[in-house]
């Protein structure tokens, strides 16, 4: 897709924010899907959980961009008032939840790579902006130690457990090679210190990842296999629609409904 | 025009807000949480209070806002802000030490000193060891990351049979 539109700062920087907000509300309301359907209470209370703190860094990240684009919205409009086309999230993120294993191995891979970005970012020049991520990243560092154990204990587990844990990573490794697109908005923000240098922690990641799957006793897929690509200017699985409808129904039938 | 407000000191806004407590662990007030930040009163005698939320989903956040404006009316003080602050990211470490000795006696063991982010990768594959808050043994073991509220763990104590919980240290 070409994005040869020249943006501002300030449309970049809203734009860079919308997609790491999209990222962690899609994928919070996904993990949410779990709720009262865990395998067991102690990984029902995880995973709503670890969907609460994504929700919780989406709705600071829409909100600071709500503020930054000053039109009097806020961020209620972002995750409510947008059709799919205008989100820009991951296609990782908005994949049907699928079973444990599934859900378990996007974790891992989402929450690996935000833990590098975020090492970046909380240094980022903007104080507010930074503070922000300083606290997202505490917590990114539990769902990355969550979703590692598991990983192994699943992997290094029975013949069922394995086979299953396996096949959620040869399906979701088409939809890593997004993680590392770049494009206009991401220079500018790196230009103006506030954005990360994706391609400075790549190996790292993919080390990181290798040496956990070899540890689970799974194989590593082909990292140079098909990728998909297109999320970040708004195109998506056919997914992210149904899901939407779901998540964005109530509130576009009550727009001005409000908490009494 | 003179404002009755300024009859207020910093001090005293200090002393209100030590009366709201963390709803969710009722023994802690939101001083000891490291949650109330500073306390600013301008020259029109506007008071500004600066809270930060712990953790991003914390839902006992909203209530704390809540309550703290709730208090200030109580106190008779009309011209007021509660802001959430996001500058500094919130850390167990600012909780005070009487705050975590009030935790234990509660029931859940209070959060260590935290860890720097070098040793995170390379401390993946340990447990750490957090003592049972009721009889102090070691013999404990992780069963959950995650607990009842975001801020909590799950442990089990093999020497007194107890399940108890532990404030992560973040």
């Amino acid at each position: 897709m070409n994005t040869t539109k020249e943006l501002s700062v300030k449309e970049s920087k809203i734009a860079y924010l919308l997609r790491l907000a999209d990222d962690r509300l899609i994928l919070g309301q996904r993990m949410s899907e779990w709720c009262g359907h865990g395998p067991v209470l102690e990984e029902d209370l995880a995973l709503a959980n670890m969907a609460l703190d994504l929700i919780g860094h989406a709705s600071s990240l829409y909100a600071y961009a709500a503020e930054i684009e000053d039109e009097g919205r806020d961020e209620d409009h972002f995750a409510y008032f947008r059709d799919d086309y205008e989100f820009t999230n991951l296609q990782l993120c908005e994949l049907p939840k699928g079973d444990f294993a599934f859900t378990i191995a996007r974790q891992f891979l989402f929450s690996s790579f935000s833990y590098y970005q975020y090492q970046q970012l909380k240094e980022a020049k903007d104080e507010q902006f930074a503070g922000m991520i300083d606290k997202h990243f505490k917590e990114v560092k539990y769902h990355l130690r969550h979703s590692r154990d598991w990983v192994l204990k699943l992997g290094d587990g029975t013949e069922e457990s394995n086979k299953r844990m396996q096949d959620a990573f040869d399906e979701l490794w088409m939809y890593t090679g997004e993680l590392f697109y770049i494009d206009g908005v991401d220079e500018m923000m790196l230009a103006e210190g506030n954005g990360a240098d994706l391609l400075s922690f790549k190996d790292e990641w993919k080390k990181l990842v290798e040496d956990t799957l070899t540890e689970a006793t799974l194989s590593v897929p082909d990292w140079d296999q098909f990728m998909m690509t297109g999320s970040r200017t708004g195109m998506h699985t056919e997914h992210l629609g149904h899901m939407l409808a779901q998540m964005q129904f109530l509130r576009r039938s009550h727009p001005d409904a409000d908490w009494k | 025009m003179p404002n009755t407000q300024t009859l207020h000191t910093e001090e005293q806004i200090w002393d209100y807000i030590r009366e709201v407590t963390d709803p969710e662990i009722p023994v802690l007030n939101i001083i000891e949480m490291g949650v109330a930040r500073s306390v600013d009163i301008d020259h029109s005698g506007k008071v500004t209070v600066k809270i930060t939320p712990t953790y991003s989903g914390c839902p006992a956040m909203n209530a704390i806002e809540k309550m703290v404006k709730e208090k200030l009316e109580e106190k008779d003080i009309e011209d007021f802000e509660v802001k959430l602050d996001f500058s500094e990211a919130w850390t167990t470490d600012w909780m005070t030490d009487e705050a975590k000795v009030k935790l234990k006696d509660y029931g859940i063991a209070p959060p260590e000193k935290s860890v720097n982010d070098d040793d995170f990768l390379k401390s993946l594959s340990g447990t750490k060891i957090v003592p049972c808050p009721f009889c102090d043994s070691f013999e404990t073991e992780l069963q959950s990351q995650f607990g009842s509220t975001a801020c909590k763990s799950q442990y089990f104590c093999n020497s007194c049979h107890q399940p108890f919980e532990h404030f992560k240290c973040i």
